[in-house]
């Protein structure tokens, strides 16, 4: 077993402990970066002007109406911005625009004494434009070729011989909704400048490091004169990944041209009009099937709705074509990703990056032709996965498929889904209003960056004369427990009791070039950092102990805050005389730790390589019962087995799979993003942009009975503590949900029936599906051989992914 | 008048400096209590949740958990609030705060705070017991809704979680005991609360006005024509944090005695318009079962808290649903005024989209509502999330069956006009008629061409008027021969 993943004795690692936090949240003490506003003084207020049209020219910008409101202090404006007026990584998100592109974007910025003055000062700024035409579906967006970024392409074998080979060939079409990150804590930072022109941004932000860069290129600053620090997140699901910058650096730009502190807090219908969202998709597809219903080929084209600017987009569409495959061996595989340019949000990461939208193409055409194959959905699923010696389409060896079918195994016996199938069939047999459907559906998920330069971690560790531990490190908080987790793991390295060890908040200034707190990898790469960092400082410490213990420094062992030899009978000191003893000796009791990820690797022109360390897996069985009359469900009963490796923090990773699922279920059922796609003057708006009218998952959504397993015996080699990574991966696990709707709508109809469902699957969505197999007539939107439905194929112009770090080499080579 | 304050976490603290506008929610942000947070600024994810002593029914104060970012600060005057800081400190954890951390009820503790004081609402519920003895909300013993310690989760359908999908809220809630003898929030409940005080606000050109009595508040209302009545917020609060507006004069009439009767008569019973629909929901006591179909499904337990049944016909809203149910109970609303009072039939009061036939000088003083009421009774909401939702459809039914046939149909519709309606035809095609399967047949397809409903982002204009439809084949299948039905 390699050091990384080996647990002492005893450790404090898989104690289920409740959040760091937690006595804090629960008093309403735990501060968030809005609740710093009453206690720093002279602060200012921002508030945007937001245009309302979906696309325009501003012709002109006359904000000296503003400046007559009484407590309006400043406007700013593009001509105000000494550094770069750009809000991303890519240049196309220019943070003062004067072309609006998307219903909402904000164009300039009112400073005010109060968020009451900032926002009739915002309504005082007069703004000209001349409306353009504005492409708001991504169907539209198609249509008119409105494309950005690269358009990758991930091919294996050969796409039309297997086709041509395959016993059975199915097409179709799939266009699914983005979702709303509704993290409770709406986007908010405050800035202020310290003596010299130093630069310190609270931001809710899951990304200090590239807050810390845009806030730095836009101010003209180096970014060694900017600091950003995360108290906490109130949720962050991706959301913050990339869109703090812009807002940190407007409030960062109004504290250095005021000299006051500038907050900046969208309310909910700001946050919501402004901010990305999950991306939703259009997908085209072919297979193939076999005989007995195994996978022979897969043509797809995924078309993602990226909105007005590329953000993340394109890694977010690189994902979704590395989890097209899901759980599934597919020999021969084509997929063509590209991004639609629309004029809406530009939308972003949100948990599973990608991952869940590539999977849901592959669960949707398993759910739709498995009745077409005459087979049960969940053997259909079984009979596909992946087993030992294969690699996924993009060339990584898939290590531990036989978790798949261990998880798999477990689930269907301990939640006992035959017993229930068979209740399910008489309980329809004998109403005819009501409906139950219950669906297994897998989950395999790559965990680390596809980007492999992101794939590092730093820590910084101060053990204190008195014994106290100090940690600090480049991952941040919001919910997910990940500084739970860190605690656990510093302290189970130095041995010491956990309430001997304390987290600061997330700074920049602490630790530099922190990748985001992403991609699941926070516990891998921090933790691994913080082991790393707390091993340098035990292994000095176990020279001086050594020396007293009249042992071997390999001999001293570390636990319990006492520090002893191997020996059974060995003397024991206490960590704090240890310490204290270093110090006097002049032993260095701090060290900074780092962590890259080995033996990664990944072309993106080319869609191939191993992206990631691992794979995370999982199952889920999910019953509902439709009502024939309106299509309104209630989910029964969940039963979830899932890999986590060795938890780090059970209770932690509980309601990691919890949350995720029932936000998974969300996303595919409930959540219902809707903008005005009819022209006229509200084109473009986003028509759910208040929790009134965008429902979350509330108590009635909650599974009536939800059982969640871990996976046993399940040690990750390679990881910290042997642990694995657990933000995204649950979130999948709810395609059972949506499978499971699909059944129970189609036992409204006769058996063997293929039957659509929307995604959202809402009330509305069901009952069109339950009117469908009522109808009986006829199977869904699904073309039975050749040619059926074509995925479209990019042409020979279409531009190759280029992601961050290849352009960064290009600077490296040009500088 | 005194000069106001509020009494928060048992400090007496001065409205110094507030204006009419001020939340509740951003007034205890500036005293330093920021556990309670702003989610979405219109009484839907319940962050700012707070505990305020009002009147209750088994015990003279009941701690009631309100939406603090609907509510005008000063709208509480002279009121006694507790926020999460009040409840306990890290130190000393109130039971509902242990229950909450120790079970990993919070995440990312944004939500948190506003879930400690609506789940301290019901601890304290004084008629709150193990199930097994009565839950008062559909019986039974205990389930995914109600636990054993006679916890109803209801309670919590007003505060939104995004991070932990509510199972270890819930646990944390079914396993609260009783409160000690030495709480002293507990022993509070002995006490009434404090009486409202009549109070003004006034700052920026505006002004909130609580007058002390019904004849100064017709007096204000017949000298200013311009002023905005207010009872629980719950609408105006969201125009004033979501949309910006603004009022010259706010008149809060939500604690008038002269709005807060409940009377019953044989034939008759009559609720005070500034009752909340909480306070409705308790008193009616079960004599309008239709009205009991209703209440669990109308927005959220911190909503019901606040809104009263006057409010909810005084905005006009299309889809509100008490109305449905009124319109199909045919209730009669009373208007007052310095020229008196009158009565208005409700199906006559709506002239059009949140516009009706009170003058700007008339104030809704109660809901009448004719009893013995229909025998057959049902309300069918159709939303996108069960708990917390604004209605698509909202179809209210009562019908009188006897010897299997329709002798009365009364049917009331929300969200398929610019007002709620009655659904004038289908009962003509339901009366004289056998309640069968036939009648039900034509009679559905009578109300699935009833009103216009609209293509929305809650539903397709085609699946509005489908669920008209099935809304009667539904309550066949469930009422199907006239001995089933209950009185």
């Amino acid at each position: 077993m390699s050091a990384l993943s080996e647990r002492p004795a005893e450790p404090v690692v898989g104690r289920a402990v409740p959040h760091e936090s937690a006595a804090l949240h629960v008093t309403g003490q735990a501060l968030y970066t809005d609740d710093l506003v009453g206690r720093t003084k002279d602060v200012l207020h921002a508030w945007p002007v937001q245009v309302m049209h979906a696309h325009a020219r501003v012709t002109a910008l006359r904000t000296e109406p503003a400046h007559a409101v009484p407590g309006v202090v400043r406007v700013l404006t593009a001509a105000d911005v000494p550094g770069v007026n750009d809000a991303g990584v890519k240049h196309d998100e220019p943070l003062f625009p004067d072309e609006v592109m998307f219903y909402g974007h904000a164009v300039c910025w009112v400073l005010g004494e109060t968020i009451e003055a900032a926002r009739l000062g915002a309504e005082a700024v007069q703004v000209e434009v001349e409306p353009l035409p504005a492409l708001v579906t991504v169907r539209e967006a198609i249509a008119a070729g409105s494309f950005q970024g690269g358009q990758p392409r991930l091919e294996r074998g050969d796409v039309e011989a297997g086709l041509a080979g395959a016993a059975h060939v199915f097409s179709g079409e799939l266009e699914f909704a983005g979702q709303e990150h509704f993290y409770l804590e709406t986007h908010c930072s405050l800035a202020h400048v310290d003596e010299n022109g130093q630069v310190f941004v609270q931001s809710s932000t899951q990304h200090p490091s590239e807050t810390q860069e845009i806030v730095a290129h836009v101010l003209g600053l180096t970014n060694s004169q900017v600091t950003v620090q995360c108290l906490r997140m109130g949720g962050g699901f991706g959301g913050k990944e990339m869109q703090p910058h812009g807002f940190a650096a407007i409030a960062a730009l109004g504290a250095t041209l005021t000299g006051r502190p500038v907050r900046l807090r969208l309310n909910r219908s700001q946050d919501m009009t402004m901010s990305g969202k999950r991306h939703g998709f259009a997908a085209r597809w072919r297979v193939g099937f076999d005989e007995s219903g195994r996978l022979q080929a897969l043509d797809a084209t995924l078309t993602s709705d990226g909105g007005w600017s590329l953000d993340l987009s394109e890694p977010v569409l690189a994902r979704a074509l590395c989890h097209v495959d899901n759980a599934y061996w597919i020999p021969n595989v084509r997929v063509n990703g590209r991004i639609a340019k629309t004029n809406k949000t530009s939308q972003t990461a949100f948990r599973g990056f990608g991952g869940p939208q590539g999977m849901l193409v592959i669960e949707d055409v398993l759910g739709r032709c498995a009745p077409l194959l005459g087979l049960d959905a969940a053997e259909l699923r079984r009979r596909n996965f992946y087993t030992a010696g294969r690699t996924t389409p993009y060339g990584q060896p898939v290590r531990h498929p036989e978790r798949l079918a261990t998880i798999w195994q477990e689930l269907l016996e301990t939640s006992d889904v035959a017993g229930r199938q068979r209740e399910i069939e008489e309980f329809n047999a004998t109403h005819p209003h009501r409906k139950r459907g219950l669906a297994v559906t897998p989950v395999k998920f790559g965990i680390s960056f596809n980007l492999t330069a992101f794939n590092q971690g730093g820590a910084l560790v101060h053990v204190y004369k008195d014994g106290s531990v100090l940690i600090n490190h480049g991952g941040t908080e919001m919910g997910q427990g990940l500084h739970t987790k860190m605690l656990q793991v510093a302290a189970t390295t130095l041995g010491v009791p956990l309430s001997r060890v304390r987290l600061a908040p997330t700074r920049t200034d602490k630790v530099p070039n922190t990748s985001a707190t992403a991609a699941s990898s926070g516990a891998d790469l921090n933790g691994a950092a913080i082991k790393n960092a707390c091993e340098q400082i035990r292994e000095r410490l176990a020279q001086v102990a050594a020396e007293r213990l009249g042992i071997s420094p390999a001999d001293v062992r570390f636990a319990h805050g006492s520090v002893h030899g191997i020996a059974f009978a060995s003397d024991r000191l206490t960590w704090e005389e240890v310490v204290t003893a270093a110090y006097f000796q002049r032993v260095q009791l701090w060290a900074a730790g780092f962590y890259r990820t080995e033996g990664l690797h990944w072309d993106s022109s080319r869609m191939q390589g191993e992206p990631f360390k691992y794979f995370a897996y999982g199952a889920a069985a999910a019953e509902v019962e439709v009502d024939g009359f309106t299509g309104a469900y209630r989910t029964r009963r969940v039963d979830i087995v899932h890999d986590v490796g060795d938890s780090l923090s059970p209770l932690v990773d509980l309601g990691q799979i919890e949350g995720g699922f029932v936000q998974g279920a969300g996303w595919l059922t409930l959540e219902d993003l809707r903008w005005e796609e009819r022209e006229g003057p509200h084109h473009g708006r986003l028509a759910t942009q208040a929790a009134s009218t965008y429902k979350l998952p509330s108590f009635s959504e909650m599974p009536e009975e939800f059982n969640v397993r871990l996976l046993r015996n399940a040690t990750e080699e390679g990881v910290v503590y042997g642990s694995k990574a657990v933000g995204e991966p649950p979130l999948m696990l709810a395609f059972s949900v949506r499978e499971a709707l699909r059944q129970a709508a189609a036992a409204f109809g006769p058996p063997g029936l293929s039957v659509d469902l929307a995604s959202p699957a809402t009330p509305e969505a069901v009952y069109w599906a339950v009117e469908q197999a009522r109808r009986s007539t006829e199977h869904g939107h699904v073309d039975e051989g050749a040619p059926g439905v074509l995925p479209d194929q990019p042409g020979p112009d279409a531009p190759p992914m280029v992601p961050f770090s290849e352009r960064a080499q290009q600077l490296m080579t040009r500088t | 008048m005194q000069s106001p304050a509020v009494t928060v976490n048992g400090r007496s603290i001065p409205l110094d400096g507030t204006t009419p506008h001020t939340t509740a929610l951003d007034w205890l942000r500036t005293q330093g209590l920021v556990g309670c947070k702003e989610g979405c600024a219109e009484g839907e994810c319940g962050a700012c949740s707070v505990l305020v002593a009002r009147p209750g029914r088994t015990t003279p104060t009941r701690w009631t958990a309100l939406n603090a970012c609907l509510v005008p600060v000063a709208a509480l005057a002279g009121q006694e609030l507790v926020t999460a800081e009040g409840l306990g400190t890290p130190d000393a954890l109130h039971p509902v705060q242990r229950e909450m951390a120790e079970r990993g009820g919070s995440q990312c503790g944004y939500c948190t705070p506003g879930f400690v004081c609506s789940m301290a609402a019901e601890y304290y519920r004084a008629d709150r017991a193990p199930a097994a003895a009565s839950d008062g909300h559909g019986g039974g013993g205990p389930d995914h809704l109600h636990g054993p310690n006679g916890f109803d989760l209801h309670a919590l359908s007003g505060n939104l979680c995004r991070c932990t999908g509510y199972r270890p809220i819930r646990d944390a809630a079914f396993a609260l005991g009783a409160p000690e003898d030495d709480d002293l929030l507990a022993a509070r409940r002995s006490q009434p609360p404090p009486e409202v005080p009549a109070t003004r606000v006034a700052a920026d050109g505006a002004e909130f006005v609580r007058p002390s009595g019904l004849a100064e508040a017709l007096t204000l209302l017949a000298e200013r024509p311009e002023a905005l009545l207010v009872a629980g917020c719950t609408d105006w609060g969201v125009d004033v944090n979501l949309r910006g507006q603004r009022a010259p004069l706010v008149v809060a009439i939500d604690q008038l005695p002269e709005l807060r009767g409940f009377a019953v008569t044989d034939s008759a019973v009559e609720i005070g318009a500034a009752l909340s629909l909480s306070e409705v929901e308790e008193r009616l006591a079960g004599r309008l079962p239709l009205l009991d179909q209703v209440f669990p499904q109308f927005a959220s337990r911190l909503i019901r808290n606040g809104a009263t049944i006057g409010g909810n016909l005084g905005t006009g809203s299309p889809i509100g649903d008490t109305t449905p149910a009124l319109l199909a109970l045919e209730a009669t609303v009373v208007l007052a005024s310095l020229d008196g009072q009158r009565e208005v039939e409700l199906a006559d009061y709506f002239t059009g989209y949140r516009r009706s036939v009170r003058r700007a000088d008339e104030v809704i003083r109660a809901v009448r509502v004719p009893l013995p009421p229909a025998g057959l009774a049902a309300f069918h909401k159709v939303a996108k999330r069960r708990f917390d939702d604004i209605s698509s459809v909202a179809i209210a039914f009562a019908l009188d069956v006897r010897g299997g046939v329709v002798r009365r149909a009364r049917i009331g519709l929300g969200g398929v006009a610019a007002t709620p309606v009655r659904a004038r035809a289908t009962e003509e095609a339901l009366t004289d008629r056998p309640w069968d399967a036939d009648t039900v047949r034509e009679a559905a397809a009578v109300l699935a061409g009833e009103g216009t409903p609209l293509d929305d982002h809650r539903s397709s204009a085609a699946y509005r008027s489908a669920m008209l439809g099935q809304a009667l084949h539904r309550l066949f299948a469930e009422n199907p021969t006239p001995s089933e039905v209950g009185a």
